[in-house]
């Protein structure tokens, strides 16, 4: 077979400031191949791509189309010479039909005319087999359908150079299954087809070749057909590791988060939390499957104390322990008042009896922490805010989704956003800055975190280093409950690994362990347990040692794949 | 078919060559901040001396000279250092919102109204109380008045998400209607402003120097709000709120409470302007006692990076411009408007420099790039 070259790269570097983010890669895209870009994060895929379809211009290099130097400014430019991003986040304007998005910005020389640019779109939908209703309206559509339409909107460009940025990090199993079939037969039309991922199986499946790139080089390019995904593992990273993630059994867990009936609906009146009940037990990690958006981000919110429900129940289990008495919380007159209730007791469990004592007496003893009290064992969460939480001395710590718009401060360094959680401590009307200072060195050389001083705002840092800071942070506190929400999203393979470690040995030192995920082989690797959600709904918890990943997908879209594909046929 | 004709033809037309090329700084070093800065005004002075000379025909370095003697000369010193004051204060004042990102533009009124309470309490009082009762009464009813003024736009904003910039915008013609109705009151003859004459002296000179109390106050303020700003609980609470509200929420921070706190701190501090102006310096007030200073703080901590250090700086730099403007248009025989161009252009390229120090500009990219190539 004679293949035709279609792009081909010569010597592109590109820096951002003082990083490098490509250096000197060549690469040639053939007509009517399925080429996949691998590569980890921060390894320069997207920058790549970029380049190509017109949002950066490289500072170094020559891109040739069809074997003409060509100059491509900016992504009208890309589409001149037939290319067209499908970029990660979709740029879609909502109150618009699919037909009305795809010829938005379309500047052919014709009239605006709908009805043929719909029958245009019908014909590409049956030629490469999407399902896709021109008629229906951006907000009505789930993610995959969204993706559809802006694969449309190249093709009805003319684009024969299509560009997919991780087109499968938002869809389900079976949704990923579809996509590729249409990707199939439009390499079978001729077209060329760059897909960006970190997905290895999907490599295998998918791909006629694979390009690896590391650190911003373009380490290969391999035939799929004569490749393993150890073999690519290894261009990748560099160096041999292992795709095993160590999973403990779980030991002596105690229930200690009891989840119930929770409850939200959201202004626009959708139920995003729909009855959802669960227990999360202590020295277990709970993984949550779903497809994104299904109620993870509120659930998880909503434990932490940051997301008002409509009815429901979160009940925190504490470890029985004994507790001072101090003024802090209490009069004086409720001191005695609780002691002659027979509430307190001694060190050695005898209860306290303050009848003939003085005053004096009694708040020496008070003040020494002799009179101890059994704290309340169980206690509900709901409704208080995070500052209440911790006040109960209930230890939850949270790694939310978003860790530079929520977890940390972007512009402040790495003491500042130590102190998040603590600044409040002491009575000093100044903050104390050595702590936070000692915390952030033994998190910077424990976890390894690649900064050049304490004093960097932690956006500088690269995407795995400021979720190293987060997580550090987080479990700093010797939390009795961990939530994390993605940890590794966007994270390069050592640093998702150290994240599963630190998450295991919070695990082993009786944690309960809340891991919120999308990847469903790490899921099925590193948890006990998984909740899986649809739409807001609890559709199955599945024992992870034994479940497999077409069990979980058919869960993930359970609740209502039936009944929103039957709402379209009627329409 | 019509489609792929017209792909195929553009390609053919667009071999053109990239001339400019713009890329984020990373960081840049100290020095070399600097030196563009320094470049900026440079090339400012050049710019005003040729505008000098075509439409006045005098000597640009004479015109500089005056501008100098104007800010720094014999006399002149101390009523600079104390317009350098008021406007720090006030600049001081709009600074700890303006981290907490909460844009009071409604300083000019929040001054004003802390100045109208002071005239009013050194009118009914200046001729009965002593001063050791008049002093601290002035002082305390321009604080009050000025967090009432700043406080009623924060609560707006924390309960119902007004929009402050429209609110305390709005507040400033509030404060300015209200000093006109008292002049009204004051003073019969319906004149537009009120003096030492009905007012009392207000203020006496510290060890017989004029001004000297409010530019003591001002320096201990500066070094305390920079301590608090820096290095208080609230001043850290103020930066999380004002970088993302979601981390505050996150942790627990109480947002509401924090912007309600920090808009009295604000409103206050612009209170004590109004005191000091009113009080301290004129002795007088009129609905212009303020003069627009309330806006130029805005420009002063924006230029100042919202550090009360570095906006001793800035201030001094406009207030020198200011003086030394004005004192060219009148050695000259110019028109006021004459000394606003200078200080506009002056302006112009200080903060026009800003983004030369946080992008680099390539010239001629392609061509070097390919040079280089062949050079390799």
């Amino acid at each position: 077979m004679k293949k035709q070259v279609a792009i081909e790269l010569k010597g592109i570097s590109k820096r951002f400031g003082s990083v490098l983010a490509n250096q000197n890669v060549d690469l040639t895209v053939y007509r009517g191949e399925i080429l996949a870009i691998l590569g980890e994060n921060g390894s320069g895929k997207t920058t790549l791509m970029n380049m190509i379809s017109g949002i950066y211009h490289p500072d170094e290099g020559e891109i040739y189309i069809n074997g003409k130097l060509a100059t491509i400014e900016s992504p009208r430019d890309a589409f001149s010479y037939k290319i067209g991003m499908i970029h990660q986040h979709f740029k879609l304007v909502d109150i618009f039909t699919a037909a009305e998005n795809i010829i938005l910005g379309m500047k052919d020389g014709q009239k605006y005319d709908l009805a043929k640019a719909e029958e245009a779109v019908q014909e590409i939908t049956s030629k490469y087999g999407f399902e896709m209703n021109p008629q229906k309206k951006i907000y009505d559509m789930a993610v995959s359908e969204k993706q559809t339409v802006e694969i449309l909107k190249v093709l009805y460009r003319g684009a024969d150079i299509l560009i997919l940025d991780e087109p499968t990090a938002v869809l389900t199993p079976q949704e990923i299954e579809k996509l590729f079939a249409v990707l199939r037969a439009m390499r079978e039309d001729g077209k060329s087809i760059i897909i960006i991922t970190h997905k290895l199986n999907e490599v295998m499946e998918i791909s006629d070749r694979v390009a690896v790139l590391r650190k911003g080089e373009h380490i290969g390019t391999v035939q799929t057909s004569k490749t393993t995904e150890q073999k690519l593992t290894e261009m990748m990273v560099g160096k041999k590791i292992t795709l095993n993630i160590d999973r403990t059994q779980v030991k002596n867990p105690v229930d200690r988060l009891f989840i119930k009936n929770l409850n939200y609906t959201n202004q626009e009146n959708v139920k995003v939390l729909n009855d959802i009940s669960f227990t999360a037990r202590s020295g277990e990690i709970l993984g949550i499957a779903g497809v994104a958006g299904s109620g993870q981000k509120e659930l998880l919110e909503a434990i932490a104390g940051l997301q008002p429900l409509d009815s429901g129940e979160i009940i925190f289990n504490r470890p029985k322990k004994n507790l001072p008495v101090s003024f802090y919380h209490k009069t004086y007159r409720q001191v005695v008042e609780l002691a002659a209730e027979g509430k307190f007791h001694y060190e050695d469990g005898t209860p306290v009896d303050f009848t003939g004592m003085k005053k004096k007496e009694i708040c020496k003893l008070v003040n020494e922490g002799k009179i101890l009290f059994n704290e309340d064992d169980v206690m509900n969460l709901r409704d208080k805010t995070p500052l209440q939480i911790r006040e109960l001395g209930v230890r939850l710590s949270f790694v939310p989704e978003d860790r530079l718009g929520m977890g940390l401060v972007g512009n402040m360094d790495l003491i500042d956003n130590m102190m998040l959680r603590s600044y409040r401590k002491g009575n000093s009307i100044l903050v104390d800055r050595k702590k936070p200072e000692n915390l952030a060195e033994k998190i910077v050389s424990g976890l390894e975190v690649v900064t050049p001083d304490l004093h960097t705002p932690v956006r500088r840092l690269s995407g795995g280093n400021v979720q190293k800071v987060l997580v550090g942070r987080e479990i700093s506190s010797a939390p009795k409950v961990l939530m994390a929400a993605y940890p590794v999203r966007g994270l390069d393979i050592n640093s998702s690994y150290l994240i599963y470690n630190l998450l295991n040995k919070q695990k082993e030192e009786g944690t309960a362990v809340i891991f919120v995920g999308e990847d469903l082989d790490v899921l099925l690797g590193l948890c006990d347990r998984i909740l899986v959600i649809c739409g807001g709904k609890v559709s199955g918890i599945v024992d992870a040692r034994t479940a497999t990943k077409e069990e979980i997908g058919l869960l993930m879209t359970k609740k209502d794949a039936g009944t929103k594909q039957e709402g379209d046929a009627n329409e | 078919m019509n489609k792929e004709q017209q792909f195929a033809a553009t390609p053919e037309k667009k071999q053109h060559v990239q001339w400019i090329h713009i890329t984020k700084r990373d960081n840049i070093s100290f020095q070399k901040g600097l030196l563009i800065r320094a470049i900026a005004i440079l090339a400012a002075l050049v710019v005003c001396a040729i505008i000098t000379v075509v439409f006045t025909g005098s000597n640009p370095i004479s015109v500089y000279g005056t501008m100098f003697k104007g800010a720094f000369g014999k006399g002149r010193f101390l009523v600079t250092i104390h317009n350098l004051s008021i406007l720090l204060c006030i600049s001081l004042a709009v600074t700890p919102a303006f981290r907490m990102r909460f844009w009071n533009i409604g300083a000019e009124g929040q001054a004003l109204i802390g100045g109208l309470a002071t005239a009013i309490v050194m009118f009914n009082l200046h001729s009965k109380a002593p001063l050791w009762v008049l002093i601290p009464l002035m002082l305390i009813s321009a604080l009050v008045a000025g967090a009432i003024w700043g406080v009623i736009p924060a609560i707006f904003k924390a309960f119902w998400k007004t929009n402050e910039t429209l609110f305390t915008l709005m507040m400033n013609y509030v404060a300015i209607q209200l000093v006109e109705y008292f002049l009204k009151i004051a003073d019969k003859n319906g004149s537009n402003s009120v003096g030492p004459y009905l007012l009392g002296d207000g203020i006496p000179n510290l060890f017989g120097v004029q001004y000297l109390f409010n530019i003591l106050v001002v320096v201990v303020l500066t070094g305390l709000l920079y301590v608090y700003l820096k290095y208080s609980k609230h001043g850290y609470e103020i930066s999380v709120v004002g970088e993302s509200e979601n981390t505050a929420r996150y942790v627990g921070i109480n947002v509401k409470k924090v912007i309600i706190r920090t808009m009295i701190l604000s409103g206050l501090l612009c209170g004590l302007t109004g005191f000091l102006i009113v009080g301290g310096a004129s002795h007088a007030i009129s609905s212009n006692s303020v003069g627009g200073q309330g806006f130029t703080a805005i420009m002063v901590s924006w230029l100042g990076k919202f550090n009360p250090l570095y906006m001793i700086l800035t201030a001094l730099l406009i207030v020198f411009m200011g003086r030394g403007a004005d004192e060219i248009s009148t050695i000259f025989g110019l028109t006021k408007s004459f000394s606003d161009i200078i200080t506009g252009i002056i302006l112009f390229f200080i903060i026009g420099c800003e983004f030369f120090i946080r992008y680099q500009i390539h010239f001629n990219h392609r061509k070097k790039m390919t040079e280089e190539k062949e050079e390799a």
